[in-house]
């Protein structure tokens, strides 16, 4: 990754990846460890318009479907294909190889105010 | 059932925490879902090895004295009088229009006593509904405070063996009292062969030490419990069936003896008798989604042409089998395998097609 770079994490345990405007998201590490084994991830459309808080993407266990959400206004630029034959990928490498969507930011400035990994990590060991 | 009081806690709750458990609300009970291994490796385990699920929310009640065979034969369509010691039978409790209120295994232990194993969520309506058919006879209805456990899977014998732990050679869907409250019975909720055992919690995390102790023997949670069964075919009940759902429709008629179909003394009889008479007005299905994607309880089904047509009750992923696996209720005449239909996922049409039940092949025999 190169050095402006900047990755922001959510309190719906989403870890948000900056580069030149452009967003990478996915889930992370906590979220698919509760998660457990997931089967089916349904992605969007690229190209899609969607807008903060709009729920993206559904990951689904065994068990249950749960809603990842977008994390700022702006267009779906591409998706991990790779989940759809491997959602697994999401257990084994959440916050690397099973990233979810990426997405032309509106206005970057929404992410302010969202915490950094040191800050995500310590509501996670909060509980 | 409760969703706003506390939660009763398991007494070997330890255990599982031991066992890196995730824990969740369920009727009432804080209940282990799912442990270290995580759901699809627990699930996978159990059809290839044994699993050990504590199901101490099933609620045992013993019914025991000169009439118990009578309050038996009222409450459910069972030949009572006549059915063997050590038998247990599934079967149901039927209101006036034969819908289910609950669906149960009742052993009976002695010719005056039988063992009722009922639903965690379902328990206290049981509880009612037997003790007002009791009304006038000479029978104790006692629910017992036990630690249940089960063991299941194709290795669930061996390791009982191996283990030291007597079965005195119950064969499947057979059970009895083998020591000081200790209930045994060969049965599950998996597809599987194995074990259930209800016991005082003073002995309960010994016998559950000595069964972690073999390697083949993993803790196993809800989650997968949930999978295990849909897989095997098995009714969930709040979602497979309740009180608007009578056994012919939920395709349960083969638990019912032939002379009880067209009436009988018990509760519900009547109507039920009626229902198998003219055929149900729907029918209990497997439902297969054509893809990847899993189709859960409460999607709507319809026609190819978008038509309600019925209403998915259990789905999820079948782990053994590979593929996302469901359970609802159609019309008769749509309920043939092999029928394209579709489910509605979140605004989108998922083709499913009808499919026979089971999904994977049965070990246990009964």
């Amino acid at each position: 990754m190169s050095a402006v770079s900047k990755t922001y994490y959510t309190e719906d345990h989403e870890w948000i990846r900056v580069e030149n405007g452009v967003a990478t998201v996915g889930i992370t590490e906590y979220a698919q460890e509760q998660l457990g084994d997931l089967v089916f991830v349904e992605l969007p459309e690229p190209g899609a318009t969607v807008s903060k808080g709009d729920a993206i993407v559904v990951v689904e266990s065994v068990k249950v479907a749960s809603d990842v959400y977008a994390p700022a206004d702006g267009d779906i630029k591409s998706v991990n294909d790779a989940l759809s034959s491997e959602p697994g990928l999401v257990n084994s490498s959440a916050e690397k190889d099973g990233w979810l969507w990426t997405m032309a930011l509106s206005d970057e400035s929404q992410l302010e105010g969202l915490m950094d990994k040191s800050a995500y990590q310590t509501t996670v060991d909060q509980g | 059932m409760s969703d706003t009081g506390p939660l009763r806690e398991l007494p070997l709750r330890h255990m599982h925490e031991e066992a890196g458990a995730r824990f969740a609300p369920f009727a009432g009970w804080s209940m282990p879902v799912s442990y270290s291994l995580g759901v699809m490796k627990e699930h996978l385990h159990t059809r290839e090895q044994a699993g050990l699920f504590d199901i101490s929310h099933m609620r045992l009640i013993r019914i025991s004295g000169p009439d118990a065979a009578t309050l038996v034969a009222r409450a459910s369509p069972l030949e009572a009088e006549s059915q063997a010691i050590g038998a247990s039978k599934y079967t149901f409790l039927l209101n006036e229009d034969a819908g289910i209120i609950d669906d149960l295994i009742v052993t009976r232990l002695a010719a005056d006593r039988f063992m009722v194993v009922a639903n965690a969520s379902r328990a206290a309506i049981d509880e009612a509904q037997l003790r007002c058919l009791a009304s006038g006879l000479n029978v104790q209805i006692e629910p017992l405070d036990r630690v249940f456990l089960a063991l299941q899977g194709p290795q669930a014998a061996e390791v009982m063996k191996d283990s030291g732990i007597e079965t005195h050679g119950l064969t499947f869907m057979h059970g009895l009292e083998t020591g000081d409250g200790w209930f045994l019975t060969r049965s599950g909720y998996t597809g599987e062969d194995g074990f259930e055992i209800a016991l005082p919690a003073s002995d309960a995390e010994t016998l559950a030490g000595k069964l972690l102790a073999d390697e083949r023997v993993e803790w196993i949670g809800l989650a997968a419990r949930d999978s295990l069964r849909l897989e095997a075919g098995l009714c969930l009940y709040g979602n497979d069936l309740d009180e608007q759902t009578d056994p012919a429709s939920a395709g349960l008629v083969w638990a019912i003896p032939k002379p009880l179909r067209g009436g009988g003394g018990y509760a519900g009889a009547e109507k039920l008798a009626e229902i198998i008479s003219a055929g149900p007005r729907k029918k209990r299905v497997g439902l297969q989604p054509e893809g990847r994607q899993p189709v859960r309880d409460g999607a709507t089904l319809t026609d190819p042409n978008g038509k309600a047509i019925g209403r998915v009750t259990s789905g999820g992923f079948g782990p053994s089998v590979g593929h996302p696996v469901a359970m609802g209720y159609v019309p008769p005449d749509l309920a043939e395998p092999g029928t394209a239909v579709q489910a509605d996922v979140r605004g989108k049409p998922v083709a499913m097609k009808i499919v026979k039940l089971p999904f994977i092949t049965k070990r246990s025999k009964g």
